[in-house]
């Protein structure tokens, strides 16, 4: 980007990468599909994966026999199938679907408030969840339904609570629209994390499970958890989706999105909820696994720039990419936490690009 | 002098009846009365705080008055929906720092927002509007630079064209030429005139420098403490009392203009 622009003319060497970029940025729905063929291929590949090693080909074989019902003559065993179709497939999907709705969630945080250091968890939903987890672990009784136990349950409202108390409290206050929301986000997670502090103060032998909540991880993951935070994932996404023109429109202040037609007050209400509703699902299913939601934007939008027409369904992919390959890596590092992973193979990337990017980003 | 102006004039694509503006409790303006016609130019001048960009966040919408009537195309403000709004009046925005790094192209892109469908995004036509906008700006050979790279006057020439790609009959402008050079500020009084003159544009502007005010418009309103207090052509606007009067210093120290006791060539 910086060679050719300058009208400089670009080094050989250089030139095809530049090239590569520039149909990039031009044809972000080809980089979609080849975003998404990859993802295919890498849940065929962490299924396959694991203490018990699958070939991709009886890994596809079993998906099309258990859902289109087609038989290819490949033959398997009833433990290979356990294996594929009741724990791997519910994990490795869990994954993607978490890194698609926490990158997706990030991408709408960041344009919503203008802000580059925003994620999903920013506005106070990573506490609140936290602490509903916390409580719903302290409290001795256990309900379960359909496999959604308290923790989920209450991981789920805590967070939506804790945007809606944010969004409430940042209405009364004297400052512009999205100032204010950062500075209520802040305080009132300030004041849901001491209330997690104390939980787990007291918590004594529960400890380790609320710690393994903040950590995140997908070992947890079933069928019928996927089934009920799927539809919430979507519907929030295909939401925010066809707002893509409002977090445009906010790129140049409030001010000017209103001039372009967008409906500020009524569009940040509704964007705040669709991103909150997206992150409380994810993080009801997984604990909290950060970096996803404030990383991958960033990646795509050095890789596509600033549009959110290309931004946010390249974030749903290229989120669900990323945790997909760290759920694989925890899993065949011995278990070790997801959030973990993501950060250790993410953060030297992204690194890598900013180095890359020069010029034209500042955070 | 609303309904004399209404008898003479075409009707007027934006009208003022009577009104009242305030944040919170504090007037700003007070039972202003005003009626542009289709294609004028006209520039708001007065004093820092006589309520000039007030009355302007009232024609775009983002100030609902207190009391009386803002109109465009003979319809309340109040009652178009913001895409509708941004359909006919553009607003060439403040020079704010951008979040995200984003390029020349992309910027003036938004321009087409108001015009876009929610799903397919920008079509053919939109493209076009977005390069003959940069075109027309003259910014062609800065296309695919980083928008954040660009000079003060190179920005205020890109959101111009933000507002050209807007394709509204009226073209709304906050003090467009601060920062900038004389070159600049030129160049962009030169694009107003051009898109008066070709697309008959209507353009409303609030501008400090008087000079600027008399040599490209028309029409020029004085405000001052809250009310329109002189409208009409330059030359019988800007007078030496009227400047010594809202703005407390001697029109000497200008440079020569409608205001020079000797009549100076324009």
């Amino acid at each position: 980007m910086t060679a050719t622009s300058a009208g400089i003319p670009a080094a050989r060497t250089r030139t095809r990468r530049t090239l590569l970029r520039e149909a990039a940025r031009r044809h972000p729905r080809a980089l979609f599909g080849g975003v998404m063929v990859v993802l295919g291929a890498l849940i065929v590949l962490a299924i396959g994966f694991g203490t018990v090693a699958i070939a991709p080909g009886t890994t596809v074989a079993i998906t099309l026999h258990r859902v289109l019902g087609i038989e290819t003559g490949a033959t398997w065993s009833a433990a290979s199938e356990a294996i594929v179709w009741d724990l791997r497939f519910p994990r490795v999907l869990t994954a993607a679907m978490v890194g698609a709705a926490l990158a997706v969630a990030g991408a709408t945080f960041q344009g919503l408030l203008r802000n580059p250091l925003a994620d999903p968890y920013v506005l106070g939903t990573a506490s609140g969840a936290a602490l509903g987890a916390a409580v719903a672990l302290l409290i001795p009784v256990r309900i379960v339904v359909v496999e959604f136990g308290l923790v989920h349950a209450f991981a789920f409202v805590g967070a939506l609570l804790a945007i809606t108390v944010v969004y409430r409290l940042s209405r009364l206050s004297a400052w512009s629209g999205m100032t204010s929301l950062l500075l209520t986000g802040y305080a009132v997670g300030s004041l849901l994390a001491a209330g997690l502090a104390m939980a787990m103060y007291l918590s004594g032998a529960t400890l380790r499970q609320i710690f393994a909540f903040l950590l995140g991880g997908f070992e947890a993951a079933t069928w019928p958890r996927l089934a009920i935070a799927l539809p919430l994932v979507v519907i929030g996404t295909a939401g925010i989706l066809w707002r893509a023109r409002v977090l445009n429109g906010l790129m140049l202040g409030e001010e000017a999105a209103a001039h372009l037609g967008v409906d500020v007050k009524r569009e940040r209400a509704i964007l705040l909820a669709l991103g909150s509703l997206v992150t409380a699902a994810a993080v009801a299913v997984s604990g909290l696994i950060g970096f996803v939601g404030l990383v991958v934007p960033h990646v795509v939008r050095l890789v596509v720039g600033p549009s959110a027409r290309a931004v946010l369904p390249l974030s749903i992919a290229a989120g669900a990419c990323l945790l997909v390959l760290a759920d694989l890596g925890a899993r065949l590092l011995g278990d070790i936490p997801v959030g973990v992973v993501s950060a250790l193979v993410g953060a030297p990337f992204f690194l890598f690009l900013l180095r890359r990017a020069q010029s034209g980003y500042e955070l | 002098m609303t309904d004399l102006g209404a008898t003479v004039a075409p009707a007027p694509i934006i009208e003022f009846r009577s009104v009242t503006l305030a944040y919170g409790r504090r007037e700003i303006v007070r039972a202003a009365d005003l009626a542009i016609a289709p294609g004028e130019r006209v520039a708001l001048v007065g004093p820092n705080g006589a309520g000039k960009s007030t009355l302007l966040r009232a024609v775009t919408g983002l100030l609902t008055p207190v009391a009386g009537r803002v109109e465009v195309d003979g319809r309340e403000v109040a009652d178009f929906d913001r895409a509708a709004l941004a359909r006919r009046i553009a607003v060439v925005p403040q020079l704010a720092v951008l979040p995200f790094s984003a390029r020349v192209e992309e910027i003036v892109a938004l321009g087409r927002l108001p015009h876009e469908d929610p799903i397919r995004g920008p079509r053919p036509a939109d493209r076009a509007a977005v390069a003959e906008a940069i075109d027309r700006v003259g910014l062609g050979r800065l296309l695919g630079r980083d928008a954040r790279e660009l000079s003060l006057g190179e920005r205020q020439l890109l959101l111009v064209a933000l507002a050209i790609a807007q394709a509204a009959p009226i073209v709304v402008l906050d003090e467009p030429t601060v920062h900038l050079d004389l070159r600049h500020q030129v160049e962009v009084m030169e694009l107003l005139i051009d898109l008066n003159a070709r697309d008959g544009t209507t353009v409303l502007a609030v501008l400090h420098d008087l000079n600027l005010a008399a040599r490209y418009f028309p029409r020029v309103l004085v405000v001052a403490d809250g009310r329109i207090v002189a409208d009409g052509a330059p030359a019988d606007v800007l007078t030496a009392p009227r400047i010594r009067e809202v703005f407390g210093v001697d029109p000497g120290i200008l440079s020569s203009g409608p205001w020079s006791t000797m009549p100076a060539g324009r």
